[in-house]
C-alpha cells in the first residue's frame, strides 16, 4: 500500500471525512438517478444554496450548524417541490430565486456579524476539517436512514420516476414519494455540504446518475452503477486531493467529470462499432 | 335498474375552479367500448383524468358499481407524456404495473412476475424483456405501456390517444389488440381517439364532448346523428394537424 494512504489513516479528521463522504456519496447517487430523470436536478443545487445561507446564519449566531440547517433545508425542499408542481411560477425560475436569495442572505449575515472570509470560503467550497465527532455520528445515522428508506421503497420510487400519472392512477401516493425524495435529498445535501461545499455538493447528485446512464440499460443497473461510480470517485478524489494537496471538493468533482467523459467515450465507441445508434429516434 | 360499472351524474371537471368540461351524464357497463371524441380542448383528457381520480370533480360524482375498484383499472397515457429516453428495461416497466397489488413496502411476488411475463408474451414483447425502453420504436414502447396497464387492470382500460405518433400500420395493430381485449377478455375500454376507424368500427358507444356532453349513445345512433359529421368531415383536418 502506498505510504501516503498509510499516513492518511493517522489523521482522525481524514477518517471522519472518509466515513461521512462515502455514505453521503452513496445516498446522493441513488437519489440523483430519480432527481435527474424527474428533471429535478436544479432542486439539488437550489437546496445547497439554501444550506449555505442557513449555515452562515447558524455559525454567526453560534448555534450548531447541522441542527439549524437540516430543518431549514427540508422546509425549502418542500417549498421548491410545491412551487414546481403548482406551475404558477416556473420551477426553474423559483429555484433560481430561492437559491440566490438565501445565498445573499448568508453573505450579508456573515459580513455584518463576523466578517471572516475563510468561513465563507469553506462554506462555498467545502473543507474536510469541518466534521466534528458528533457531526460524524449524526451523518452516519442519517445516511443509514436515507439508504434504508430508498431500498425499501425502491419499486415505488421507480414507478413515480418513470410515469407519475400512471403511478397515481393505480393508487401509488405519488405526492408522498415526491416528498420523500425531497426530504432525503435535503438531508443528503446538508450532510455532504460541509465537505463538498455549497457550490459543489449538487455535483454528487447529478454526475454519477448521468455517467451511469451513458451505458446502463435498466433502472436497477443505472442505480447500482451510479452508487459504485460515486463511491469510487469520492475515494479517488479524497486520496488524490490529500496526496497532491488539492482542495477536496473540487478534486472529487473533477474525478466525476473524468468518469463521465470515460463513460461517454465508451458509449460513443460502442454505438459506432456495433453500427447502430444507442437511442433510436422516434 | 342494474347498477353500472361507472355512472356519472351532473359531473364537471376543471382546474382551479375553471370548468373545462361539465354536464356529463352517462354510464358504462362491463364489456362496453366507449370512444370519447371531440376537438382539441373539448375536455377529453380532463375527463379521463377525472375518471382515473387524478383530479377531483368540481361538481357531481363518479359512481362505481359492480364491485369496480381503482385497482381494477389500467391506464395507457398519451405516449408523449412518458419519457422516451428513460433508462429502464422492458421488464421493469411492465412489472411496475403490478405495484397496485403489492403491500405498503413493495416487493414483487412470483405471481406478479408470472403475470408480467404473460402480458409481455401476449403483447409480443417477451424477447425484448431485457431491452432498454429507450431503445425501442414508438410502436414497441406503446406495447410495453399496454402490457404494464394490463398488469394493473383486469376489468377496465382507460386510454388517451394510444395511437398518436404511431405510423398507420402500427396504430392499426394497436387497435386490433385493443379490439381483442374488448371482445375476448370482456375488458371494458374507454378511449380518447381521433381515429375514425376505432370509433366507427370498434366502439360500442360514443361520447362527443365540447366543453359539455354533446352526444352520448350507441355507435349506431351516433352515426345517424348530426354530430358524427365531426368525425367524417373533421378527420382530414386532424390528420393534417397531427403532421
Amino acid at each position: 500500500m502506498p505510504n501516503f494512504i498509510v499516513d492518511f489513516f493517522k489523521y482522525d479528521f481524514l477518517i471522519r471525512a472518509l466515513l461521512v463522504g462515502l455514505t453521503v456519496s452513496l445516498s446522493a447517487s441513488l437519489l440523483g438517478v430519480s432527481l435527474v430523470l424527474k428533471r429535478y436536478s436544479m432542486i439539488g443545487d437550489g437546496l445547497s444554496h439554501v444550506g449555505f445561507g442557513s449555515l452562515a446564519i447558524a455559525t454567526a449566531l453560534g448555534a450548531s450548524p447541522m441542527i439549524v440547517t437540516l430543518p431549514v433545508v427540508i422546509l425549502a425542499a418542500f417549498l421548491l417541490l410545491r412551487i414546481s408542481e403548482s406551475g404558477k411560477i416556473r420551477g426553474d425560475a423559483a429555484i433560481a430565486m430561492i437559491s440566490t436569495g438565501s445565498m445573499a442572505a448568508g453573505v450579508l449575515f456573515i459580513s455584518v456579524t463576523s466578517g471572516v472570509n475563510t468561513d465563507i470560503y469553506n462554506y462555498m467550497f467545502g473543507s474536510i476539517l469541518s466534521m466534528s465527532e458528533s457531526d460524524v455520528v449524526l451523518s452516519l445515522i442519517l445516511s443509514a436512514i436515507v439508504l434504508t428508506l430508498y431500498s425499501l421503497f425502491y419499486h415505488k420510487i421507480f414507478a413515480v420516476t418513470f410515469d407519475e400519472n400512471f403511478a397515481r392512477a393505480t393508487g401509488v401516493n405519488a405526492g408522498a414519494y415526491n416528498s420523500l425524495l425531497a426530504v432525503l435529498s435535503a438531508v443528503t445535501i446538508v450532510l455532504g455540504m460541509r465537505i463538498m461545499g455549497a457550490l459543489l455538493i449538487s455535483s454528487l447528485i447529478i454526475f454519477p446518475a448521468l455517467t451511469a446512464m451513458r451505458l446502463m440499460k435498466s433502472f436497477r443497473s443505472v442505480t447500482l452503477t451510479a452508487a459504485i461510480i460515486s463511491g469510487l470517485c469520492f475515494l479517488i478524489g479524497l486520496f488524490s486531493s490529500y496526496a497532491l494537496a488539492l482542495p477536496t471538493g473540487a478534486t472529487i468533482v473533477c474525478v466525476n467529470i473524468l468518469a463521465f467523459i470515460l463513460f461517454s467515450a465508451i458509449s460513443f465507441l460502442k454505438s459506432n462499432l456495433t453500427g447502430k445508434s444507442v437511442k433510436q429516434q422516434p | 335498474m342494474k347498477s353500472s360499472l361507472i355512472r356519472c351524474e351532473d359531473l364537471s371537471f376543471g382546474y382551479d375552479a375553471r370548468r373545462v368540461v361539465g354536464d356529463l351524464n352517462f354510464s358504462i357497463n362491463q364489456g362496453d367500448y366507449l370512444a370519447i371524441v371531440g376537438e382539441n380542448g373539448s375536455g377529453k383528457t380532463t375527463l379521463l383524468k377525472g375518471l382515473l381520480n387524478l383530479i377531483k370533480p368540481l361538481s357531481g360524482q363518479v359512481i362505481m358499481g359492480q364491485g369496480l375498484e381503482y385497482k381494477n383499472i389500467g391506464y395507457l397515457p398519451q405516449q408523449s407524456q412518458v419519457q422516451r429516453g428513460f433508462p429502464a428495461s422492458v421488464k421493469e416497466v411492465v412489472l411496475s404495473g403490478c405495484l397496485n397489488r403489492t403491500a405498503f413496502i413493495p416487493r414483487y411476488s412470483k405471481q406478479d412476475r408470472r403475470r408480467a411475463k404473460n402480458q409481455m408474451e401476449r403483447m409480443g414483447i417477451l424477447k425484448l424483456s431485457q431491452s432498454s425502453y429507450r431503445d425501442l420504436s414508438g410502436g414497441q414502447q406503446q406495447r410495453v405501456l399496454l402490457a404494464r396497464a394490463l398488469c394493473a387492470a383486469d376489468r377496465m382500460m382507460i386510454m388517451d390517444e394510444p395511437a398518436s405518433g404511431l405510423d398507420p400500420l402500427v396504430s392499426h395493430e394497436l387497435y386490433a389488440l385493443i379490439r381483442e381485449l374488448n371482445k375476448e377478455d370482456n375488458m371494458t375500454i374507454i378511449i380518447v381517439s381521433h381515429d375514425i376507424h376505432c370509433v366507427l368500427r370498434d366502439a360500442s358507444h360514443v361520447l362527443h364532448l365540447k366543453g359539455e356532453q354533446l352526444f352520448y349513445g350507441s355507435r349506431e345512433d351516433y352515426i345517424d346523428s348530426e354530430y358524427s359529421h365531426y368525425l367524417l368531415a373533421g378527420h382530414t383536418e386532424c390528420v393534417v394537424a397531427e403532421n
